[in-house]
């Protein structure tokens, strides 16, 4: 099997990574990579009730597809979109363990509709107006891998329809941060379109058992393994530079993805 | 898009163990439905609970994994000769051509929500709590998958109630762009308080059995469920049950209400039909997402009439099963799936007097008629919406 998109753009939040533009230089080996918390943006296509009842996954997961769609010069409600996390909302999820974990119980609506994995994905029809065919999933560390799939899958599915695929994951609270650590947020997106016309990296996919490829740098490489999300950024750096290359990117414990780029 | 075969399938609910018993409730029109007694939940509500989960095992190798929705997949994967068909078929094309696609709302997080009352002096979680295994979305997909010898494409589809029906969608665009010949798809959600309390909360819990559909519905039953079907490519033409068609699309309305008019069930059922070929006319059957609460099923209605009309046999069996959330959409493509192949358009318990305002062609009673074709419905929370199409190829 062979599946194939067009890279039109790219969208990128992440701990010294302030965007996909800022963050080329950096990627590439250029300009030296700094670790810095990561700052997640406000999203301003949210109406503002909509906006304070969203998350720290969801404004993540918004600012990555919305950075991605500017970057490709499409309009989101045009595109179909995939949303991938290994966590989904974590403070959320803590929050309704703790009430539930008290005598009344109670949890209130807005946390309980919040507490969906697929709420970005309804945050995100909300703030761009699409109602094309959405997708929400989850595979552990495998997320960002088994979400590109699910995109190219949907490429090949329906050419006519370009589609975003944005991956996210941002850090569990005590006490679950123990039991799962994530390292800071990051959120990658990229629109795909069928590889057949247009401009843009081209990118196949096959399944490989090889071993995932690391980044060359320490920190950066510290920032791949320590949030599910970030495992796309040796995909990332080939189309940072542009080149063509071969990267081995995670997915499940026995199966990797191997991404042929070609600019 | 090309037909695919259901090769084999199983459903385990508040019905029974397998299919023979939901066979047996679709003729009968019973329910499942009973006095909710779940754990300490002290809510007053009816709900369907799959029996014998606190009794049942799972395999010593997959240890890690135990926890109730764990326990139901186990339960419902070994029904109706399943495991061993998924078996025979992983030997013969390959087990890294077969994919796992599970559909759930919230895979095992009744587990964190019980260690979050045993936590320690710091406030820590108890060292027997396994985060992966249980409380992470993916722990479904990846348990079927080991636990099934499978080593192709895996994930869990986490679209609140539509999950399992996208389960079937994600399958077919796979088997169609060749990266798999096969998939286990299907769904499995069971009790946790975060969706008994977080239904309450939102006071969109019925006080009695859910009457979809009724004049005087007040809201959803809860219910376990846990459905698999192996679905493979397909040539057709022999006869056997096909998913023809899937559809999905996205309200961008409203986080929990439906769109007023239904335009993203809509849109959602008529991608299916295009999918499939088909004209609103070909649809013997619409198995109604049908959750009883009074906006989703008005909501719904207006789209049902808007695309097939007044008259053609519609039903929720939400009476049956309750609403299985991110099981709903296998649970309930199957009962779509043993409505055709017993010739009879379900009935629905719990409803006794329809709605005035609500014109789609609705079966409280279930009567046998010939079914060529049927369309499942499963909408969710954040206006997520699939349709899907089904009949003999």
């Amino acid at each position: 099997m062979r599946l194939t998109a067009r890279v039109l753009g790219v969208g990128l939040v992440g701990p010294g990574l302030a965007g996909w533009r800022e963050s080329r230089a950096l990627l590439v080996g250029q300009t030296p990579y700094a670790p810095a918390p990561t700052a997640i943006p406000s999203p301003e296509a949210l109406p503002a009730t909509e906006r304070r009842r969203a998350g720290k996954s969801v404004k993540l997961a918004l600012a990555a597809g919305l950075a991605a769609c500017a970057d490709a010069n499409r309009q989101p409600r045009e595109l179909a979109a995939v949303f991938a996390s290994s966590t989904g909302d974590g403070d959320n999820q803590h929050a309704i363990c703790e009430a539930l974990a008290l005598a009344d119980r109670e949890i209130s609506p807005t946390r309980f509709h919040n507490s969906v994995h697929n709420a970005p994905a309804g945050y995100w029809g909300i703030a761009t107006g699409a109602m094309a065919p959405s997708d929400s999933l989850c595979a552990f560390d495998a997320s960002f891998a088994a979400g590109l799939v699910e995109a190219m899958g949907r490429l090949a599915a329906d050419p006519a329809r370009e589609v975003v695929i944005a991956a996210y994951d941002a850090p569990y609270p005590e006490p679950l941060r123990a039991a799962r650590p994530i390292a800071d947020a990051f959120g990658v997106a990229l629109v795909l379109g069928p590889a057949d016309h247009g401009e843009g990296a081209i990118v196949a996919a096959t399944f490989t058992r090889e071993e995932p490829t690391r980044m060359p740098e320490a920190p950066l490489e510290a920032v791949r393994r320590g949030i599910p999300a970030a495992r796309a950024l040796p995909l990332l750096q080939l189309l940072a530079a542009p080149r063509s290359g071969r990267v081995v990117l995670e997915y499940l414990d026995d199966l990797a993805l191997a991404i042929e780029v070609h600019v | 898009m090309k037909p695919i075969r259901l090769v084999s399938y199983t459903m385990t609910s508040c019905l029974g163990r397998g299919l023979e018993p939901a066979r047996a409730a679709l003729r009968a029109g019973t329910t499942g439905l009973a006095p909710c007694r779940f754990e300490t939940v002290a809510l007053e509500t009816f709900a369907g609970e799959i029996v014998g989960l606190d009794e049942q095992a799972i395999p010593a190798a997959l240890a890690r994994f135990d926890c109730r929705n764990n326990r139901a997949a186990e339960l419902g994967l070994v029904q109706d000769g399943f495991a061993d068909e998924v078996a025979r078929v992983a030997a013969q094309v390959g087990p890294g051509r077969v994919g796992t696609f599970m559909g759930t709302s919230t895979a095992g997080i009744l587990q964190t929500e019980l260690a979050y009352r045993r936590r320690g002096p710091q406030g820590e979680l108890p060292a027997d709590f396994h985060y992966r295994t249980t409380h992470n979305t993916f722990s479904i997909a990846e348990y079927v998958r080991e636990r099934l010898g499978l080593a192709g494409p895996c994930a869990a589809i986490s679209t609140a109630c539509s999950s399992s029906a996208k389960a079937f969608a994600t399958a077919a665009r796979l088997i169609e762009a060749g990266v798999i010949e096969a998939a286990v798809v299907g769904g499995v959600d069971t009790f946790c308080l975060t969706t008994l309390y977080g239904f309450n909360s939102l006071q969109l819990l019925s006080n009695e059995p859910c009457r979809p559909w009724d004049a005087a519905r007040q809201g959803i039953s809860i219910g376990e469920g846990a459905a698999f079907i192996l679905l493979q490519r397909s040539e057709g033409g022999d006869g056997t049950m096909h998913l023809l068609g899937a559809g999905e699309s996205c309200d961008a309305h409203h986080m929990s209400a439906p769109h007023p008019e239904g335009l993203g069930a809509r849109l959602a059922m008529q991608a299916a039909l295009d999918a499939a070929g088909l004209e609103a006319a070909a649809i013997d059957y619409v198995n109604l997402h049908g959750t009883g609460t009074p906006s989703n099923d008005a909501s719904e209605d207006q789209a049902v009439v808007g695309l097939f009309g007044e008259h053609v046999p519609a039903s929720s069996t939400k009476g049956m099963t309750g609403h299985t959330l991110g099981a709903a959409g296998a649970i309930e493509a199957l009962i779509t799936v043993l409505a055709l192949e017993e010739g009879r358009i379900p009935g629905s318990p719990g409803t006794r007097i329809l709605d005035p305002k609500l014109r789609a062609g609705y079966a409280i009673r279930g009567r046998e008629a010939p079914l060529a074709r049927a369309l499942s419905n499963s909408f969710g929370f954040g206006g997520s919406n699939c349709s899907l199409v089904f009949g003999r190829a």
